[in-house]
């Protein structure tokens, strides 16, 4: 029905795909096992952000009593999980109010649903807390998704340039200094402003800027792979090109794959928190809600629950990916294996 | 060595030419010169106006081919958007800005000022207390000390940029009226008044990364066997990390330099933006703002212009700083 149900069905299955892959292999399961001894909260924080994601998607249409609400298009839209457990439609109010608080912010009017915004209402008198939770999709889509995208086509050219040598590489390794050579925030905005504004034109400028760096280490790892035993004598008995670097290049690739996805996330997420102030952001991100909330803390008295809102549940979540992250980092990275030892 | 610079200085060359061409493509072919025609006179004016404007600009050639010439006269290669294009930014010849047509090259040399007083002390302040705190950290590396500054670096790179500067903001210009909260005076014995916020706020906003990354650096070097030669021979610690561990692990933080210096002159977009300093950053944002592809175009051209330079600096002064070293 939708193409936001679809993807859940599709990500879902490649989660279930991913779990079973990880728990089937022993190196892996007793990787994922140190993780979790290592750092259970931050992985918790992750799944749970994971989840927020995945009710937010799941969306279909009914379930509001049109004669409550003044937006009826808006009513009659499919509505996610999160939409129908916070009901944005009925509960609203005018305008600011303080989080638990019964009168609103300015005049102090009674409001019609007193104490129940744990984080107050907006400028338009919005849920804060519905607004967070709105964001986390979009955090998980400029992040996660954009690194899903960009990670096999890094893999792609970094490996191919690597293992076969010669004009492709010289091709790829041009490419790659050619957008290197770019300050990273420039060429998102030129990226952006030539594309034009847009979940998906965001996702794709920073899918651009974000490739070369992987695409360099998968690279260079393929020159060193190359050149060692197995693959020699795998060559040497005839093993096609392919299938070598099915079999010896790419699981050999694996833990820097895991490792570029955490960095890569953490700094998408904030890319688009300073793409968001430019006026070139995704809706409803976090980025943006900061950048709406600028102002408001110059009134008197300040209203500080919006931008609390949104750079908590930015930083709860940048914070838990870093802490994952430095731990698969450790767990999996030879070079530092051989420096505990 | 000299065969090795000037293959160096050709191959940063060929990237330049790289980075215009995908700023043509950017810039000329995937946004049509129609629309940024049509958003420098507005939607609503006759097609007359706009066509003059193209022609003013020079941007009403076509692409690739100029279908006008005779096929085998020059001008049907030479005659097009993306020979101008070349030429243009080749000569240093950056014309008018598409929003306002006042000369890019003026605003350009009127922002470095601005922006230089901001980064180049916001980076050699950040760079000497990154290092020098690394080092205190390294110095006690694996106790609790070490323990709490990594935790705290992790929880400071979580932050965005944005929050450091609105908290920044709020703290120091509201609640304790240090500092200003944005602006700016180009006279020497007050400006430092409006750059110490902003100062302030990018130190901090490095830190965590910076500190952590010198950390690693430091660390690793104190594995090595020359360390244990050291503190053989009697070296006390303070000697053993200010004199030996720092100086080998120069080639790190060298390339940490480098990555860092085009940005000094491009200058920091947030930081001016927020803090209303009149500087190359600014110049960028009021580009990305008021649709002035031809000012950003510049602006992305001289950043990627200034990052190959450094590139090829910083090859060269690593054998400066390492003799083992040796470049081919």
């Amino acid at each position: 029905m939708l193409l936001s149900n679809l993807l859940v069905v599709v990500i879902l299955m490649l989660f279930a795909g991913l779990v079973y892959y990880v728990r089937t292999n022993r190196l892996w399961r007793e990787s994922a096992q140190s993780l979790w001894k290592r750092r259970p909260i931050a992985v918790t924080v992750v799944g749970l952000y994971f989840v927020v994601g995945i009710l937010d998607s799941v969306a279909w249409v009914g379930g509001v009593d049109l004669s409550k609400t003044q937006d009826v298009v808006a009513a009659s839209k499919p509505r996610t999980i999160i939409d129908r457990m916070f009901s944005p439609e009925t509960r609203s109010e005018r305008s600011y109010s303080a989080p638990f608080a019964s009168k609103e912010f300015y005049g102090g009017a009674d409001l019609t649903h007193p104490g129940s915004y744990w984080l107050g209402t907006d400028r338009l008198g919005r849920d804060v807390l519905y607004l967070a939770f709105k964001g986390v999709k979009v955090a998980l889509l400029v992040g996660g998704l954009t690194s899903l995208i960009v990670i096999p086509l890094a893999l792609f050219f970094g490996v191919s340039a690597g293992y076969f040598g010669g004009r492709l590489d010289d091709a790829v390794f041009f490419v790659m200094s050619t957008l290197a050579a770019i300050p990273g925030i420039l060429l998102l905005i030129a990226l952006i402003t030539a594309l034009g504004k847009g979940t998906l034109q965001v996702c794709v400028a920073l899918g651009v800027t974000g490739w070369v760096s992987f695409a360099r280490l998968a690279r260079a790892e393929t020159l060193k792979l190359r050149e060692s035993d197995y693959v020699q004598a795998a060559r040497a008995l005839g093993v096609s090109d392919v299938t070598i670097i099915m079999r010896h290049i790419l699981p050999n690739l694996s833990h820097l794959m895991v490792i570029t996805f955490a960095l890569l996330f953490t700094a998408l997420v904030l890319s688009e928190t300073i793409l968001a102030y430019l006026g070139i952001g995704v809706d409803g991100s976090w980025g943006q809600m900061i950048d709406q909330a600028r102002d408001e803390l110059s009134r008197d008295p300040i209203i500080w629950w919006n931008l609390f809102g949104a750079s908590m549940a930015l930083f709860i979540l940048v914070l838990s990916v870093n802490l994952v992250g430095d731990a698969v980092r450790d767990i999996l990275d030879p070079r530092t294996l051989r420096e505990r030892e | 060595m000299v065969a090795y610079i000037i293959r160096r200085i050709g191959y940063g060359f060929l990237t330049v030419l790289g980075v215009l061409f995908f700023l043509f493509i950017l810039f000329f072919a995937v946004t049509d010169p129609d629309d940024i025609a049509r958003k420098a006179v507005g939607e609503r004016a006759p097609p007359e106006v706009y066509e003059q404007w193209k022609r003013n600009k020079g941007y009403d050639k076509p692409l690739f081919v100029n279908t006008e010439h005779g096929w085998l006269s020059g001008g049907r290669y030479t005659d097009t958007l993306l020979v101008d294009h070349y030429t243009r930014m080749l000569t240093f010849q950056f014309g008018q800005s598409d929003a306002d047509d006042a000369l890019i090259s003026k605003r350009i040399r009127e922002g470095a000022g601005p922006s230089l007083m901001l980064t180049v002390p916001l980076f050699l302040s950040g760079m000497a207390v990154a290092v020098m705190v690394s080092l205190f950290v390294s110095f006690f590396r694996e106790t609790y000390i070490d323990r709490m500054a990594l935790v705290l670096c992790m929880l400071a790179m979580s932050v965005t940029i944005l929050l450091y500067i609105i908290g920044g903001q709020y703290l120091i210009g509201k609640v304790l009226h240090w500092f200003p909260i944005s602006g700016f005076d180009p006279d020497p014995t007050i400006v430092y008044k409006f750059l110490l916020l902003p100062i302030l706020v990018g130190l901090v906003n490095g830190l965590g990364a910076d500190v952590r990354f010198y950390r690693t650096v430091f660390v690793e070097e104190t594995t090595k066997d020359y360390v244990r030669t050291a503190r053989a021979k009697g070296a006390g610690e303070i000697r053993v990390m200010g004199n030996h561990v720092l100086r080998n692990a120069l080639i790190p933080i060298l390339t940490q330099i480098v990555v860092a210096i085009p940005f000094l002159f491009t200058g920091s977009l947030l930081l001016e933006s927020f803090f209303g300093i009149p500087g190359l950053g600014s110049l960028t944002i009021d580009a990305i703002f008021g649709n002035d592809f031809a000012t950003l175009r510049t602006m992305v051209y001289i950043g990627a212009l200034l990052f190959v330079t450094g590139q090829i600096l910083t090859d060269i002064s690593y054998t400066l700083a390492d003799p083992r070293i040796r470049l081919e």
